[in-house]
């Protein structure tokens, strides 16, 4: 499977945030873009996700399941965590496992691996900053999607969520999957890098 | 159809805990509808003759109030983005969204009007023919006013454009709700004619309301 984009074009409100962006990212492998604030990071992977309109250029997935759209085999991390407060951790997690649709694994094990086991029946409303995280990345383990699209998927992590979440990424690329995060910290990923903007 | 019925149950268990919207639309309408004879005064036969309309008004102005919440809440929190992204489509999920919401706020209305048709005077008959007539209206409201409430989406504190937008569209449902209301208690015209153009409303915005809301979420994309 690959990846690619050519010649992309955005504009946000009327202002041009990047243009003659290219890349490429296959299986296996990770593209880790970065850049300053305001840069377009978070718009690229908003392209790829479907969530914008490409005003100029393409992008092309190779590869993948034929019958289905590019967003719909991707997984998208954005800053928003989609959870509702009203609703249990479990059943926030399991309304996405079976509502967004792919192959789909027991929800009470993927909260296991983030760790959020003991708070299972908890209204998600009670979480922290952190938790939601987790929750959010229980999300992509809940359900199998090659596509990985990671908006500063460490924010707000403790070091051991980390190293949990480091482990977890070289383990989908293991499998063949393919991953696009935007971030600043360094996310322990062997990967190429694209840098967007200016060169500070 | 497991997609569909995750997303109504979704929506029914938010809507039904603290904080969500389906009791808020019930309250109002009793308050509509409770203060109506204070407003009005003792005056009993005015009451029967003004009681569809205040039923049916109370009912439009609650539904209009809860439809707001309808995609704004999943536009904030970043479910919008995923819904578009979902293996769903985007069409049949506007669909859900809007049975998940007149389940949860249009049909307690309904389940509200006998108890409310005590204070207006109306009898048993004239009561489940007002009740009969919500029932086949209240989802061409929802339906036709989910198109609104996507358009709404993108506009920040869109709830006023929402009635402004929504309210020349529920005017044919009011009308003839009303109309079949009152031809059922107080004749002569048939009961049979305006109700079935509401069953016909409620039916056209069943088509129209999920593919109008889904491509204006689609277009209102950012």
């Amino acid at each position: 499977m690959r990846l690619s984009g050519r010649d992309l074009r955005c504009v946000r409100g009327g202002r041009e945030v990047f243009s003659g962006l290219d890349f490429t990212a296959s299986s296996g492998e990770a593209l880790v873009v970065t850049g300053p604030n305001g840069s377009g990071k978070t718009s690229l992977l908003r392209l790829i996700a479907g969530l914008l309109v490409i005003e100029g250029g393409s992008i092309g997935l190779e590869g993948g399941d034929s019958e289905l759209t590019l967003p719909e085999q991707a997984h998208y991390l954005g800053h928003r965590d989609a959870l509702k407060p009203a609703l249990s951790v479990e059943e926030n997690l399991s309304f996405w496992r079976d509502f967004l649709g792919g192959e789909a694994f027991d929800a009470r094990a993927s909260l296991v691996t983030v760790g959020l086991d003991h708070a299972a029946q908890l209204p998600a409303a009670f979480l922290s900053a952190g938790q939601r995280r987790r929750l959010s990345i229980a999300r992509l383990i809940a359900l199998r999607r090659p596509i990985w699209l990671l908006d500063e998927p460490t924010n707000a992590l403790d070091t051991a969520g980390q190293s949990m979440f480091a482990a977890l990424m070289s383990d989908h690329l293991a499998r063949g999957g393919l991953i696009v995060a935007a971030t600043h910290a360094p996310l322990g990923l062997q990967g190429s890098e694209l840098r967007i903007g200016g060169s500070s | 159809m497991t997609a569909l019925g995750a997303l109504i149950t979704r929506d029914i268990r938010i809507a039904l805990r603290v904080g969500g919207g389906a009791l808020i639309g019930v309250l109002f309408f009793l308050t509509v509808v409770v203060l109506m004879p204070f407003a009005v005064g003792p005056d009993l036969a005015l009451l029967t003759r003004l009681g569809p309309a205040i039923l049916w008004l109370g009912a439009l102005l609650a539904s209009l109030l809860t439809l707001d919440r309808l995609f704004t809440a999943d536009h904030e929190d970043g479910s919008l983005d995923l819904i578009v992204m979902s293996r769903t489509p985007l069409e049949l999920a506007c669909a859900a969204k809007a049975l998940a919401h007149w389940l949860a706020a249009g049909l307690p209305l309904v389940i509200a009007t006998p108890v409310l048709g005590l204070l207006l005077n109306l009898d048993a008959l004239s009561t489940s023919a007002v009740a009969l007539t919500l029932l086949a209206g209240t989802p061409a409201l929802t339906f036709t006013g989910m198109i609104g409430a996507a358009l709404a989406v993108t506009m920040h504190r869109g709830g006023l454009l929402l009635a402004v937008l929504v309210l020349p569209l529920s005017i044919p449902v009011l009308i003839f709700g009303v109309a079949a209301s009152q031809a059922a208690i107080t004749g002569p015209s048939s009961f049979g004619a305006p109700f079935s153009i509401l069953c016909a409303l409620s039916l056209v915005s069943f088509v129209i309301g999920p593919f109008a809301a889904a491509a204006s979420l689609r277009h209102g994309l950012d």
